[in-house]
């Protein structure tokens, strides 16, 4: 148990885990019981919003899988991360219609004015991170931005400005 | 509704059902009708431009009018005219609005609901007669569009069993479960000429007879709905605008092989799609149209969904089969073939979802009338997905062998901003593009493939004479490193080169015997990569050196970019024209600029980061690209 003491809040957040876990019913000798990983990875990651060392470890241990298959799968995956991200993630699609269209404009100015580069850390005040994604299928809006589940189409640099300033004044 | 145990329990859920779609079905009736549906259109596309809050005032309006017994408002799925969404379409009227506003909904109710007039400032302005259209019938993005795989998308309510069985919906199936054997419906399908529209092409009804014939404990039948190609979102649209023919096309596919369990395997980057697609299984079961004694046969069947998790690889069949098995989505060598060793080592049968949309219109209306549409070697129709610079973004669908130049010019509007044609780029990562020469050609596999392109899933990307093919090339390689799984040389590394290669050409580094070098690379990673992914993945450099060598050797030898897209080879300069409006200073993110008012400005190279915000916002079109 690679588990510590815990705050309550994030002991809150094993126990939501672990009982999603013990709902799938998974069993040491079901051969097939590494079929549930990625699902139990997503929701994982709802939960914690990234997917540090521990949790790839108890989610290991409670499938009676290795660690190493756990963490491989983790690493293979662009959806999956071990990074915190900033309370807004503001993606920027980069698929073809998008970058036609200026996506990485629109890129540039977000990482020049947010001051982070896309897929690193999250702003100092925790408020935002940046990431490229491949293709919401979105395409008729191109090129397009979205902040946590919010999208936004057609954007120009200067309309991405405006949008990270008005999450800015929610704080 | 009620179980449907039997087909004459479909048959009179049917009778029940149909007048639900009367008023979107019938023809077009005078505008004074007082009967309506207002349909909505809730695909990503739209949502996104707020078609939710749009639909919720709409039903608060009519119930403010009391008009809520004879007006419905309902969400469908999408138009595929996503360039102007979000859509509402009034039907009997038939009047297709565009790109309506939440707060339009006012105006639609009290103008067009109650007082019975047309709302012309949201209607279609067709391009092409400067003229705005209520009739969607006479719209030029619809008017040469063949809908089978989207009969039902921006028709019915996608969340709703009852509308799709109204429209025909599991016919195909109770026909195939009551009058067919396992053997006729491959057959069928084989006769069809059906080709897999996920990318190669392979016969639908070959991929159906192996798999049946393949004696194995256990069988799966899997949808790949992993739509990686970027540009490319018919598969999207379809499992939000019509979930239940996916579901009824797997369902026959699973009583042609002999399958009981089937898998939709479904990108996490899709969230509307998955839940709808979820909805919609789960209403299928509670119907009894999924699960066990399918029709009160002794037929069973049941659907999970399988969420992949951001990885383009995952689309390749065998590395789609590893990830569902909760393994690194890595491809292996074929054979064996996944009919004989998928999911689980069992006999799986993997197709797309495209592909599925078609399954039960070939069934309900015989392979001969599916055969007799398209061309010699492709039949029936394809989704392509309109995008990049053209004016009518968006999905559509056309018979085999309509020619680039009717799609481009005549369903996509021509060219945005009137520039000037340059190329199409189909089939995503993998494909390759096409030329002004070609635009002619009647699009199929076969043709396709002679002009080193392929259909691919049907992405369609237009450029203009402002985009530059190296950075294109250079774009699509940089997605296939990013995308490499990292198991096979010739791809980890190879691509890696090439790209390299690519980026000091685009910098103005690059030297003749590097276009030499790329193409012996290309080629040599096309023979040997593991996957389809590596094997295609030198297509986009290939097709671009072929038909635009010339502006590689501008790179190389002229250090110019002549399309003006690669930064490092121009600078921007502000000409004599300049006013001094000082506009250009204030724009600059980065006080590149210097000059006084109702003087020339000068730009300052070592600081100027080419944003192009001055080029926007000059009045006098004063700065250039040189």
């Amino acid at each position: 148990m690679c588990k510590n003491s815990l705050s309550p809040a994030l002991a809150d957040k094993f126990a939501a885990l672990e009982a999603y876990i013990a709902d799938l019913n998974i069993t040491r000798d079901d051969a097939r019981r590494r079929g549930r990983l990625i699902q139990v990875l997503h929701r994982a990651q709802q939960i914690f919003g990234y997917l540090p060392r521990e949790v790839q470890c108890f989610v290991a241990e409670k499938m009676y899988l290795q660690e190493a298959d756990v963490s491989g799968v983790v690493s293979f995956y662009n959806y999956f991360t071990t990074k915190p991200k900033g309370k807004y993630c503001i993606n920027v699609c980069l698929g073809t219609a998008c970058y036609v269209k200026g996506a990485e404009k629109v890129l540039s100015e977000i990482e020049r004015v947010l001051g982070v580069k896309a897929d690193t850390n999250p702003t100092e005040d925790g408020l935002f991170s940046v990431s490229a994604l491949r293709c919401v299928g979105a395409c008729g809006l191109a090129p397009v931005v979205m902040v946590n589940e919010k999208v936004y189409g057609k954007v120009t640099p200067a309309m991405a400005v405006e949008i990270i300033n008005e999450y800015k004044q929610r704080g | 509704m009620e179980k449907i145990l039997s087909r004459e329990a479909l048959c009179s859920a049917y009778e029940h059902c149909k007048g639900m779609l009367a008023l979107r079905c019938s023809a077009p009736h005078d505008i004074q009708s007082a009967k309506k549906d207002i349909l909505c259109c809730g695909g990503t596309g739209c949502h996104a431009s707020n078609s939710k809050e749009l639909m919720d005032n709409l039903r608060n309006l009519i119930r403010e009018k009391g008009l809520e017994d004879d007006v419905r408002v309902i969400q469908t799925g999408c138009f595929g005219f996503c360039a102007a969404g979000p859509i509402v379409k009034v039907m009997p009227d038939n009047v297709f609005y565009t790109q309506v506003m939440p707060e339009d909904a006012v105006e639609i109710v009290e103008k067009h609901i109650v007082g019975k007039e047309l709302v012309e400032r949201l209607l279609y302005v067709e391009p092409l007669l400067n003229e705005r259209l209520h009739d969607y019938a006479k719209m030029s993005f619809y008017a040469k569009q063949q809908r089978i795989a989207l009969r039902n998308c921006g028709l019915i309510d996608p969340e709703s069993i009852e509308e799709y069985i109204a429209h025909d919906g599991y016919q195909a199936l109770a026909k195939c479960i009551f009058e067919m054997t396992p053997a006729d419906v491959v057959k069928t399908v084989l006769d069809s000429g059906l080709r897999g529209r996920g990318g190669a092409g392979f016969p639908t009804g070959r991929k159906w007879d192996i798999a049946a014939k393949v004696n194995a404990p256990e069988k799966y039948i899997v949808c790949n709905a992993d739509e990686g190609d970027p540009g490319a979102f018919m598969d999207r649209s379809i499992m939000e605008g019509d979930p239940h023919s996916v579901i009824e096309a797997m369902t026959i596919g699973a009583y042609a092989i002999g399958a009981h369990q089937g898998l939709v395997y479904i990108r996490a980057e899709y969230p509307l799609a998955v839940s709808r697609l979820q909805k919609a299984i789960d209403d299928a079961r509670a119907t009894g149209l999924l699960g066990n004694n399918i029709f009160g046969s002794d037929f069973n069947f049941d659907i999970e969904i399988k969420l992949g998790a951001g990885a383009f690889v995952c689309g390749e069949e065998t590395a789609l089969i590893h990830s569902m098995e909760g393994q690194r989505g890595e491809p292996t060598t074929k054979p064996p073939f996944p009919a004989v060793s998928g999911y689980w080592e069992m006999s799986t049968n993997v197709n797309n979802v495209e592909t599925y949309a078609n399954v039960p219109q070939i069934l309900l209306k015989g392979a001969e009338w599916y055969s007799s549409i398209g061309t010699a070697d492709s039949k029936g129709t394809k989704v392509f997905a309109l995008a990049g610079q053209v004016n009518n973004v968006g999905l559509v669908e056309v018979p085999m062998g309509t020619t680039l130049r009717e799609i481009i010019y005549e369903i996509g509007g021509g060219i945005s901003g009137g520039r000037e044609f340059k190329a199409v780029q189909t089939g995503g990562p993998s494909g390759g593009c096409i030329t002004k020469e070609n635009l002619d050609l009647p699009i199929d596999y076969a043709n396709l493939g002679k002009i080193g392109s392929m259909m691919g899933s049907g992405g369609m990307i237009v450029l203009s004479d402002q985009d530059c093919m190296v950075a294109m090339a250079k774009f699509y390689l940089g997605f296939t490193v990013d995308e490499s799984c990292g198991k096979c040389t010739p791809c980890r590394i190879g691509t890696r080169r090439m790209l390299e290669m690519l980026e000091k050409i685009c910098d103005g580094n690059g030297t003749m015997e590097m276009l030499d070098d790329l193409e012996r690379l290309a080629e040599t990673i096309r023979d040997t990569a593991l996957c389809g992914l590596g094997q295609t993945a030198p297509n986009p450099i290939l097709s671009t050196l072929r038909f635009f060598r010339d502006e590689y050797v501008a790179h190389v030898r002229d250090k110019k970019c002549p399309a003006g897209t690669c930064q490092k080879l121009y600078q921007l300069t502000i000409t004599d024209a300049c006013i001094g409006c000082t506009k250009c200073a204030r724009h600059c993110p980065v006080d590149a600029i210097r000059g006084e008012i109702k003087k020339l400005h000068v730009i300052d190279q070592s600081k100027c980061i080419k944003c192009g915000a001055c080029i926007e916002n000059c009045p006098k079109n004063a700065i250039v690209k040189e």
